[in-house]
């Protein structure tokens, strides 16, 4: 029975994965942007929640609501008045730039909150669980995990449902013609990483509540995220879930045996799929 | 005052020069046909006043404004709308969200536009703080020092914009239910990805998708390239309604036959320059072989 509770808990902290990927994958997906910056982002995040719920009083949930349309400006102006100029066809540019984007948002955490761990409490959530049969599930890890699956979904929808969700998929293919539609790449690539933010705000609210955070975790929070992406195929947003779900299953199975594995069992179980499927689980377009 | 106007215009390849100074005009209602050999500069010169290649300002201008230095974007938004050359359809798109994607500017200013000027304005007020006046580009082009400063720095495209008219309402006859009336066939295969559809019925849809913006004018870049002659004829026949519409049309051709056919005037265009324009009836066979290859019949 502790192999079922293992491969549960695994899928769950999947979910934390998925929802530091999602963004990840939106973004690259629609701009082959490799946003370097990602991790320090959602650590960004988190430290922007923290100082909301610190100021204010709020509970952290209510904090990430206040954070968020901050986020969703900052994602735009990011992308309009950096990003959008680092763009073409060589993808040098764009790594550099978000690359010095990670150490200054790093640089600038330490300075304005010190090398300190922080956490945003979510109170009684944070210990209660529900039994499932035999096994007992962490309440904070289910919401975790449903936020990765509404965002996903809900994502999807803006894909493929929706008139923005058209421009996105028309200007990732081809971006000189869907300027002869009349739609802006550059708005384009605003709107998608502004969307992203949002995610990251997400992810940054259960990473603040799950765990400490500290101004130097975003690179971890990266490979993470990257390796999710990867395994599920690029640009494919159920493939995200998917990749976060194995990196989670293959740390906490890789933890029951020995628990200095946990974290090499995760980089194992992304190689592995690299070698058996270089193009990820569900790749976009097949 | 033609609706569309070229003068003097000129585009560049980095350190290629594809067009030298072109002349052509468009009148309303009218349909031109551009001919030339592989090479003439048809397509550039498409490219440069649907805004894909930049140009001077004035080398372009769209009912008496003008519009060279706009982008693709904005010039699609003023009326003028493109069937690029291989009909380059969004392959994640089915096919009515490709046709849809031609609709896709109308509906007025977004959320999008507002956050667009917020940023702009707080780039003008960020300007003004650290410069002064002479950071602000000024309100009408003029003899500022700011203006000279920039006129020798950038040339032309430092300069403020001048007037390029408005912006199309995008309002009209063309919908997606008319689309579907003049091609039949895609209404049976909307919800199939574009590109799995056959070469003509491809063109159809970049076809449609340039209408339902109910352009005032359509430009069709070889839209019988690579096509069967059955097929090409079934795409031209559409032509009429489309005239109907109320759109003028360009339509660049190497098919010397079907562009005399349909065109109320013929440019011929060869390394980049205008060599024969006149009315079909005018032009004789062998002008046309002079302008076309540059050698008598």
């Amino acid at each position: 029975m502790i192999w079922v509770d293992t491969i549960l808990q695994g899928v769950l902290l999947g979910g934390l994965y998925a929802l530091f990927a999602a963004g990840l994958s939106l973004v690259f997906g629609i701009m082959r942007l490799v946003n370097l910056a990602h991790g320090d982002l959602i650590v960004f995040g988190a430290y922007l929640i923290l100082v909301i719920v610190s100021a204010l009083g709020l509970h952290p949930v209510a904090g990430a609501l206040l954070a968020a349309p901050l986020m969703f400006c900052l994602g735009w102006v990011l992308q309009k008045a950096v990003l959008n100029r680092t763009l073409g066809d060589d993808i040098l540019p764009p790594l550099l730039v978000t690359f010095g984007l990670s150490i200054a948002i790093q640089n600038g955490l330490l300075e304005g909150f010190s090398a300190d761990s922080q956490r945003l409490s979510m109170g009684a959530l944070e210990t209660a669980s529900v039994a499932v049969g035999p096994v007992s599930l962490g309440v904070l890890p289910l919401l975790t995990f449903g936020s990765a699956v509404a965002v996903i979904v809900a994502l999807n929808q803006v894909m493929y449902r929706t008139a923005i969700g058209r421009a996105f998929r028309a200007t990732s293919d081809d971006p000189v013609t869907a300027s002869l539609m009349g739609i802006r790449p550059d708005r384009v690539f605003a709107t998608a990483t502004a969307l992203a933010m949002l995610v990251v705000t997400v992810a940054a609210l259960y990473l603040g509540t799950r765990a400490n955070f500290d101004p130097a975790i975003g690179p971890a929070r990266l490979i993470y995220a990257f390796e999710a992406v990867i395994i599920g195929g690029l640009g494919s947003l159920w493939g995200t879930l998917a990749g976060g779900i194995v990196i989670g299953v293959a740390q906490t199975v890789g933890a029951a045996i020995n628990p200095e594995w946990q974290i090499l069992a995760g980089h194992v179980a992304f190689l592995v799929v690299l070698l058996l499927r270089p193009r990820g689980l569900f790749p976009r377009g097949q | 005052m033609s609706l569309l106007e070229t003068r003097g215009l000129t585009a560049r390849y980095g350190d290629f020069q594809a067009l030298f100074g072109v002349d052509i005009r468009l009148e309303p209602g009218e349909t031109v046909a551009i001919i030339g050999a592989n090479g003439a500069g048809k397509t550039t010169l498409m490219r440069a006043i649907t805004g894909v290649l930049r140009s001077a300002p004035d080398s372009i201008l769209y009912r008496g404004a003008p519009i060279g230095d706009l982008p693709a974007d904005a010039v699609m938004k003023r009326g003028i709308a493109m069937v690029p050359e291989g009909r380059r359809l969004f392959p994640s798109l089915s096919v009515e969200e490709n046709l849809l994607i031609g609709a896709q500017h109308k509906g007025g200013r977004d959320f999008g536009d507002a956050l667009d000027d917020l940023l702009t304005e707080t780039g003008r007020d960020l300007r003004r703080a650290v410069f002064g006046p002479y950071g602000m580009p000024p309100r009408r082009p003029g003899l500022a020092l700011g203006d000279r400063l920039r006129a020798a720095a950038f040339g032309p495209y430092g300069l403020p914009r001048a007037d390029t008219g408005p912006e199309h309402t995008g309002a009209g006859y063309w919908s997606l239910e008319t689309v579907y009336d003049l091609f039949p066939i895609l209404r049976e295969r909307r919800h199939s990805p574009g590109t799995a559809l056959s070469g003509g019925q491809q063109q159809m849809v970049a076809i449609g998708r340039a209408l339902i913006s109910n352009p005032d004018v359509l430009l069709c870049d070889e839209i019988s390239l690579g096509l069967a002659p059955v097929v090409i004829r079934d795409i031209y026949a559409a032509l009429p309604r489309i005239k109907a519409s109320g759109a003028s049309v360009i339509v660049v051709e190497q098919d010397i036959g079907q562009a005399l056919a349909v065109a109320d005037r013929v440019y011929c265009m060869m390394e980049g320059r205008v060599t024969l324009t006149g009315k079909p009836s005018e032009i004789g066979r062998a002008d046309i072989h002079a302008a076309y290859f540059g050698v008598a019949a």
